[in-house]
């Protein structure tokens, strides 16, 4: 099962190939005993939660603005700036907490729009089949095959993103691709079971089957697959920023390091200013990626390594 | 098995239709005069602005019929003919992709590579050692979350800065000039041993974890199961484990090409390594879009073809499309 | 006597506790004796059919030993019991359909599972192509990938494989329930031809099909919630059950040419208990019709007329 959006492919090519679809689902309790005990899930998603708290309170916590200029240029980490400042004297921690909401933001949008996507074409190719899959299935394979990064690098460039949500936008609407097929291929083994045959044999209606009686019995499968949709978005658009094609009026993680290595902080060994924003991305997906195994092997007991 | 292939090329073949015509048709879909907002960025002043524009609207053949500029497009295309640069004034976008492309390609081959077999060995061998497990797979998660330009820094900032084991830019010692002698194979090896260390290692754990994932499901698969019944040693077992686990890696393999190539534009970019990134960089500072538009083309086709090599191998490893039955 | 089992305890570990899956079996398969062992699903036919050649990883011995030939089987030691897997012990397994590896020519696999058990396949080569055109299969068969063959056609090849080095007891586990009625016919007559060609010494067919087992058996034991209900002759087991459950099961039977009108088809009401912490006394107390006081207490397995075997007290 191929997926992929930004290095999360291979993991996903591993990771969500087991599936994990049962009618029944587990019984609530069992299902939070494994969680509780898992460690990658806790330990993934403690890490997550503290980001996330430190996204919202890390602002609070300064007076600084992330891109106002003060009197101290690029100094490393002290008292008054606790991350160091920017060469042209800008605050790295104040940067760096709203980069980190940025981050979120992104992630969850574009995770979103591309988990939306991905769920209708894949529903509608993997249940219905016939000439409406062989249309979205070649959809889906053209899209897959484009590099995403090149087609938001064209798009950008002319299209100038202006906000955080317009970049999430463009990101969800250019990664759903594997999605779309690992749902599809799900869908289908979903669709020849009985209960399904049973409710449609009732004469529901097929969009109210795929509501009713797909998603639900695959809803572990699909929080997976937005997990990992969320961590890719924010590993893309970090790239976007980088490459100074995000929007340049919010702060962003990407963007620090865009602005740090046009101002040749490697050079000047301004380290405070590089090696944060990294930090940022890399926790947060690395915690993403952590939890989705961890909740995989919740999910699905083959995986499961006593 | 051919049918197979025809059916993979043909879908390449749409999609580089689609994506070059997707290409061509944004800057003219863009509200307003795309010349003037090149020229307004270009910034000359107002006589020379008035020829940059009739000179602009003729070469990109804006005056001509939309139909008319969607063939000359194809025409162009079909000679090699990309236009020519605004960053590089005087130079033709076709040439300075050439000369940046096997530096990237120098980057992006053996990482590619030795990523895959190196991640794909080391992930077979986590799925059945714990000590290795254990060690290797969290050091692995964190590796593929971790984004490209930010290695790169990271390996810089260390080995290059710091300890200076490493020079810091540049694909070659500035005071060389290409040439086969030992002295600037031996710096060019130097200048871009981190480049290719970044892409390797973050490559490597994406490999290592789905291979491991891989194993482990295949390891409980009924022919694993049979196997064992009938008293198979390990080894064998293990053996057809992994030969049928390299499928699917096989197909990841396609879709990571897209991945990489995104991690070797950045990575050129933090060293300033002079292949397609450091020209993508370029380009967008200063809103060169001929060379955009080139460049995004290339990397098109070169995922394409790369993606066509792999259906090729996938073919070869996988006698379920030889027997033309239900293929990837 | 071939095969002897005695007193023989495998739980299964779970995180609420043990399943007590087979609780206290005791029983002998002659040499050529065809046994069928019978039983709803989850009594635990199949976890003993597993554990007398490979536990899997949750399976525990508790107690008991099993016998072949004389020599003590070291079924809780995975790596002692490999000398007999395969070579005195073998398996058809229920998932015949998958259980070749998609990558490899069948040939290929068998040639090189041989050898890594230590036969070299110049010597058999003969043999297995001699069996493969006795199960109706062409030697082409050997040099082409699992997804060229039917499913018939993967589950004979199997059954060859199989029984290639002529173990004393063969498994054969539902080998027919994913299968159609003809190929079963089919299947069960090759089971049979194998055993009277001496390629297997004694068989245990399970299956929840008494149908089969009457085609294909010499005895049936009937399982039931863990422990041995009743072991007979196959022709006594179906015309003259003496155990409640066996004779419920039996006329739960549909037979032919009978139709609905004319009687109707009645299952046996009721569940069986579960074996996380199963009731004390007989287990099918519960859903027996005949059940009484005594009923309370555990009925032993008890030989009733030659060959005949009961759990019962109603019977005693």
């Amino acid at each position: 099962m191929a997926t992929v959006e930004p290095q999360q492919e291979t993991v996903v090519a591993g990771a969500v190939v087991a599936p994990s679809v049962t009618p029944q689902g587990r019984r609530r309790s069992e299902t939070l005993y494994f969680a509780f005990r898992n460690k990658k899930l806790v330990a993934g998603l403690s890490l997550l939660v503290f980001m996330l708290l430190f996204a919202i309170v890390g602002p609070m916590l300064t007076d600084y603005d992330p891109f106002e200029f003060y009197d101290a240029f690029g100094q490393p980490p002290s008292k008054e700036h606790w991350f160091g400042t920017t060469a042209p004297g800008q605050d790295v921690y104040a940067q760096f907490v709203y980069g980190l909401r940025s981050s979120f933001i992104v992630g969850a949008v574009a995770g979103s729009v591309a988990a939306a996507i991905g769920m209708a074409v894949g529903f509608a190719a993997g249940y219905l089949g016939g000439i409406v899959d062989d249309i979205l299935s070649i959809l889906t394979n053209v899209v897959l095959v484009i590099p995403t990064i090149a087609v938001l690098i064209i798009v950008s460039a002319y299209l100038s993103v202006g906000s955080l949500l317009w970049e999430a936008l463009l990101i969800g609407v250019t990664s759903w691709p594997w999605a779309a097929r690992a749902i599809r291929a799900q869908t289908f083994s979903l669709a020849s079971r009985d209960f399904v045959s049973l409710a449609r044999l009732s004469g529901q209606g097929p969009w109210r089957i795929i509501v009713k009686e797909i998603a639900p019995n695959m809803s572990s499968y699909l929080f997976l697959t937005f997990i990992l949709l969320f961590g890719g978005s924010i590993l893309i658009a970090a790239t976007l920023d980088f490459l100074g094609l995000g929007p340049s009026e919010v702060m962003s993680l990407g963007l620090m390091l865009n602005v740090a290595v046009s101002n040749s902080a490697l050079v000047l060994g301004m380290w405070w200013w590089f090696i944060v924003p990294g930090i940022g991305i890399t926790a947060i997906v690395a915690a993403l990626y952590v939890m989705n195994v961890g909740l995989d092997e919740v999910f699905n007991p083959k995986l499961r390594r006593t | 098995m051919s049918r197979y292939l025809a059916r993979k090329l043909s879908i390449y073949l749409l999609t580089f239709f689609v994506a070059a015509s997707i290409d061509w048709a944004i800057p003219r879909l863009m509200p307003g005069d795309p010349i003037n907002g090149l020229i307004a960025r270009i910034q000359a002043d107002p006589t020379a602005a008035q020829e940059m524009h009739g000179y602009y609207t003729e070469s990109f053949g804006l005056d001509e019929p939309l139909w008319r500029q969607y063939l000359n497009f194809w025409l162009g295309l079909a000679h090699g003919d990309l236009g020519p640069s605004i960053a590089y004034v005087g130079s033709s976008v076709s040439d300075l992709i050439r000369a940046a492309i096997p530096y990237t390609l120098a980057l992006l081959i053996p990482a590619i590579v030795l990523s895959y077999i190196a991640g794909n060995r080391v992930g077979a061998l986590a799925a059945r050692r714990k000590v290795l497990d254990n060690t290797a797979l969290p050091v692995a998660y964190v590796l593929t979350a971790t984004p490209y330009m930010w290695l790169a820094l990271v390996l810089a900032y260390f080995l290059a800065f710091r300890w200076e084991i490493f020079p810091i830019s540049g694909a070659y010692d500035f005071a060389l000039q290409p040439a086969w002698t030992w002295e600037f194979a031996r710096s060019f090896l130097e200048h871009w041993f981190l480049p290719f260390l970044t892409l390797f290692l973050v490559s490597f754990g994406g490999w290592a974890i789905g291979m491991r994932n891989l194993i482990i499901y295949e390891l409980e698969a009924d022919y694993a199961n049979y196997l064992q019944a009938l008293g198979a040693p390990n080894r064998l077992v293990r053996k057809y484990a992994y030969r049928n686990a390299v499928l699917p890696q096989m197909s990841g393999l396609a879709l990571a090409l897209g991945v990489i190539v995104g991690g070797a534009l950045v990575t050129e970019i933090v060293f300033g390594y002079p292949g397609v990134g450091t020209l993508i960089i370029t380009a967008i500072t200063n809103r060169d879009y001929f060379l955009l538009q080139g460049i995004f083309l290339f990397i098109i086709i070169g995922v394409l073809i790369a993606n066509f090599l792999v259906d090729i191998a996938y073919v070869i490893v996988d006698p379920r499309t030889r027997t033309g039955l239900q293929g990837s | 006597m071939s095969v002897k089992v005695d007193n023989l305890r495998v739980y299964y570990r779970t995180l609420r506790g043990d399943v007590q899956c087979v609780d206290g079996v005791t029983f002998g398969i002659e040499d050529g004796e065809i046994m069928g062992l019978a039983g709803e699903s989850g009594c635990g036919k199949s976890t003993l059919g597993k554990s007398l050649i490979r536990m899997d990883g949750r399976m525990q011995h508790m107690e008991g030993r099993v016998e072949l030939d004389g020599d003590e089987l070291p079924i809780d030691d995975s790596k002692a019991m490999n000398r007999y897997r395969f070579k005195s012990v073998s398996i058809v397994p229920q998932y015949a359909m998958s259980a070749m590896t998609p990558t490899r020519k069948v040939g290929k696999m068998i040639e090189e599972l041989l050898e890594s058990r230590g036969v070299r396949f110049s010597t058999v080569k003969a043999e297995l192509e001699r069996r493969l055109t006795l199960v109706g299969l062409s030697h082409d068969v050997l040099g082409m990938y699992p997804i060229e063959l039917s499913g018939g056609m993967k589950q004979r090849t199997v059954m060859v494989l199989s029984t290639l080095l002529n173990p004393a007891l063969l498994i054969a586990d539902e080998i027919t329930s994913a299968l159609d009625v003809s190929t079963q016919k089919a299947v069960a007559e090759t089971l049979v031809e194998f055993r009277d060609r001496g390629y297997v010494k004694s068989m245990m067919v399970i299956t929840h099909d008494l149908a089969i087992l009457y085609q294909v058996a010499d005895t049936i034991l009937v399982m039931y919630a863990g422990k041995l209900a009743e072991k007979a002759p196959a022709e006594v087991i179906i015309d003259a059950p003496l155990h409640p459950y066996t004779q419920l099961l039996i006329s739960s039977l549909p037979e032919v040419g009978v139709t609905y009108e004319e009687q109707k088809l009645t299952g046996i009401p009721g569940r069986p208990p579960p074996l996380l912490d199963p009731p004390t006394g007989c287990r099918f107390r519960e859903r027996c019709p005949f059940a009484f006081e005594k009923c309370v207490e555990e009925p032993p397995f008890l030989e009733v007329a030659p060959g005949h075997e009961v759990a019962c007290w109603k019977v005693f």
